[in-house]
């Protein structure tokens, strides 16, 4: 990485793609404790901010006729509450608020991570793993306190023959310990590298000659990113509310 | 990295430590920043549960239920009137058909009524013509009787008369049986 950037400043291009994904504290100081407010909790309160503006004031006047904020607050409801519904069943219900906490959470982290000059949260992994985690975990014990021990049924596919069922169900352990891990990886790195492309653009964008491609491509990427901020999320809340189904019912 | 700094000596290592300073890989793996992330991602997604469970999910889903529970009184209300109409239009319906027999009914009386007059008037100008005609019958019986009479009388006499101018005497109750007898004949 290092090298190549190395090369890139001898021929006159500076391409620091990762450069935007660096934290630094808010009020200046190098050192990032754990309660250091940095550029990632701005764009977190930001991100709050955004959850406030659409869903409490842009619902204040609770018209019956709704105003075009309150059709987009009624709309993300309606969408994660039929998705939760429809996957997890009526007992899903009670866990919705939690699914729309963490897709509302990644759908305005996303949106906001595209303005310029913005700082993404969730192109990092400890945002994306603690998220995953977070699923992960709540998963697990729910699992296990709704079904007992029938929960490990999961791994054991009744359906199959059984000599196949023992290397199955090391199959299933391990695809279900890499959930979390698919899982978020799979958001953040579809963020970063959409990003890091978009800026390996514009790097180009300094020679006259390629710079009106240049700037084609980062619409074209541009576009592209809008769909995979708003896609990303969706994924990640329909797999939780799919992993969630697991753990309400946990037969094959 | 490495091989680069001991080809080109000097240069090389600024140049890396340039690269170091302005692009240390990704910053995502760049753990001494975990904590805090972690920490605020944390206080993030609490406040935005908070305000979700607390504020904006139950305002929504009132509004949601709101929103049904008007559609279905509006489409109650417009079920009420439409049954409303449709009684309307079956009264209007019955009133049309009541109107419509009650005209037939007094045009049924009237013609009855004056059929019955007629009849009458008829039946009384028969009566009367038919008295009449009996009292003519009778007066021609009468005129037809007394002709008769005349006839029988006259003949009586004209039969007397010529007895009596052929010298013979009239005895009046032959004479009368006679013509009485050729009458008959």
């Amino acid at each position: 990485m290092a090298s190549e950037a190395h090369g890139a400043e001898e021929g006159g291009l500076v391409f620091h793609p990762m450069d935007q994904f660096i934290i630094k504290p808010l009020f200046g100081g190098d050192a990032v404790s754990w309660y250091t407010p940095t550029n990632a909790t701005l764009w977190m309160a930001l991100a709050i901010v955004a959850v406030i503006a659409l869903l409490v004031l842009g619902t204040s006047k609770r018209a019956i006729v709704p105003s075009r904020m309150q059709s987009i607050a009624e709309l993300a409801y309606g969408f994660v509450y039929k998705m939760v519904e429809d996957i997890c069943g009526k007992d899903g219900v009670k866990y919705f608020p939690y699914i729309m906490t963490l897709f509302m959470f990644i759908v305005c982290a996303n949106f906001l991570g595209l303005l310029p000059l913005s700082f993404t949260t969730t192109s990092h992994f400890a945002v994306t793993a603690v998220l995953a985690l977070l699923v992960f975990v709540t998963v697990t014990v729910l699992g296990f306190v709704k079904n007992g021990a029938a929960f490990l049924g999961l791994f054991w596919v009744s359906s199959a023959p059984l000599p196949l069922r023992p290397i199955l169900a090391i199959i299933e352990l391990i695809s279900y310990f890499v959930r979390p891990v698919s899982h978020s990886i799979r958001l953040a790195g579809n963020v970063m590298a959409g990003h890091a492309v978009i800026k390996v653009f514009a790097g180009f964008a300094a020679i006259t000659i390629i710079s009106p491609v240049s700037v084609l491509a980062i619409t074209a990427m541009y576009g592209l990113e809008v769909l995979v901020a708003f896609i990303q999320a969706y994924v990640f809340t329909i797999l939780t509310c799919v992993y969630l189904k697991d753990a309400l019912h946990p037969s094959h | 990295m490495a091989t680069d700094t001991h080809e080109s000596g000097t240069a090389a290592a600024d140049a890396a430590h340039a690269a170091a300073e302005s692009a240390p890989g990704m910053p995502q793996l760049d753990f001494s920043t975990f904590p805090n992330q972690i920490f605020w991602l944390v206080v993030t997604l609490v406040v935005i549960y908070l305000i979700l469970s607390r504020v904006a999910l139950p305002r929504i889903g009132g509004i949601l239920a709101e929103r049904a529970g008007t559609i279905t009184n509006d489409l109650a209300a417009a079920e009420d009137l439409k049954a409303m109409a449709v009684e309307a239009e079956k009264a209007y319906e019955k009133a049309l058909a009541d109107a419509r027999a009650e005209a037939q009914r007094i045009a049924g009386e009237t013609r009855a009524e004056i059929q019955a007059d007629l009849d009458d008037a008829i039946a009384k100008a028969d009566a009367e013509i038919a008295a009449k005609a009996a009292e003519s019958e009778k007066a021609i019986a009468e005129i037809r009787a007394s002709a008769l009479e005349s006839i029988e009388a006259v003949a009586k006499d004209t039969a007397a008369e010529i007895v009596t101018a052929l010298g013979a005497k009239a005895d009046d109750a032959g004479v009368a049986s006679a013509v009485t007898e050729r009458m008959k004949g």
